[in-house]
């Protein structure tokens, strides 16, 4: 327990502070910018039902996308760990999830609105887990990487008939 | 080419199936990205280039999709999915296929 203990343990103070601090940011810029952008495409309306609403235009079918590849920060992934020996909900990753559908759904809707449609159906949402970490690094050490995804049928619903479906 | 997840297309009536119609295609990650990736593991946050890479890679799977359908004299594709899996690591399969069936606007 001398100078020789806080040498070594010193770098990963350092980490989980920076990942702590830095990661906190982005998190909480990554929100706001995610309700700005909400906000902007808040006139297409999406389900996941295989139906269409009545009187939707034919002319403007297609298939859109969005996905996002987000990653925890070294903080999330050392709080992760430390749960998962006690067991119980994963605080940290449950709100990087949260802002990965989130942001999927919102370049869903953004391609949706950029091809000039007003409504997604049959919305489907999907992630996987790409391969955690690079190459090196302790099994253990590596931190989520996960990729979500959501693609739906984009068509333009009149006005005229927004309010019957 | 009409391409939609659901099962039928509103205003086309569809005349004839032509079958199921796939497509993949499997992708590594290179070191310059892996390498910047490990540093947002640190730090968090999106991680631009394999989101890039996967929807380069979606595209490709969804157009080897569509030229199957084409090739079966189909002019839509219908009730398409996406899949992902990890090969290996550091590889990932992107998969999509949907039924290629002949439509016909209707009226």
């Amino acid at each position: 327990m001398g100078l020789q203990f806080w040498i070594q343990i010193l770098p990963f103070v350092v980490l989980i502070i920076l990942g702590f601090s830095i990661g906190g940011f982005v998190e909480r810029a990554h929100s706001r910018q995610l309700k700005v952008r909400e906000e902007a495409v808040r006139d297409v309306m999406v389900t996941d039902l295989r139906t269409f609403p009545v009187g939707c235009e034919t002319a403007s079918i297609g298939l859109v996308t969005g996905e996002v590849v987000i990653a925890s920060d070294y903080f999330k992934t050392f709080a992760a760990g430390l749960r998962k020996m006690i067991g119980g909900d994963l605080r940290t990753y449950e709100t990087l999830m949260e802002r990965a559908r989130r942001e999927a759904l919102v370049r869903m809707m953004e391609s949706a609105k950029a091809m000039g449609a007003n409504h997604v159906a049959n919305v489907r949402l999907a992630s996987s887990n790409i391969g955690s970490g690079g190459a090196g690094g302790r099994r253990s050490h590596r931190a989520a990487m996960v990729e979500v995804y959501a693609y739906g049928t984009a068509v333009f619903v009149p006005s005229t008939n927004r309010a019957s479906s | 080419m009409i391409v939609v997840n659901t099962e039928t297309i509103p205003g086309y009536a569809i005349r004839e199936v032509k079958g199921l119609v796939q497509g993949n295609t499997i992708r590594a990650k290179h070191l310059g990205r892996d390498f910047v990736a490990n540093l947002k593991n640190l730090v968090g946050g999106e991680l631009k280039g394999y989101t890039e890479l996967l929807i380069e890679a979606r595209r490709q799977a969804l157009e080897r999709m569509l030229a199957q359908a084409e090739q079966l004299g189909g002019n839509a594709v219908v009730n398409v999915r996406f899949t992902t899996s990890t090969i290996t690591q550091g590889a990932a399969e992107l998969y999509a296929y949907g039924t290629a069936v002949v439509a016909e606007p209707e009226g």
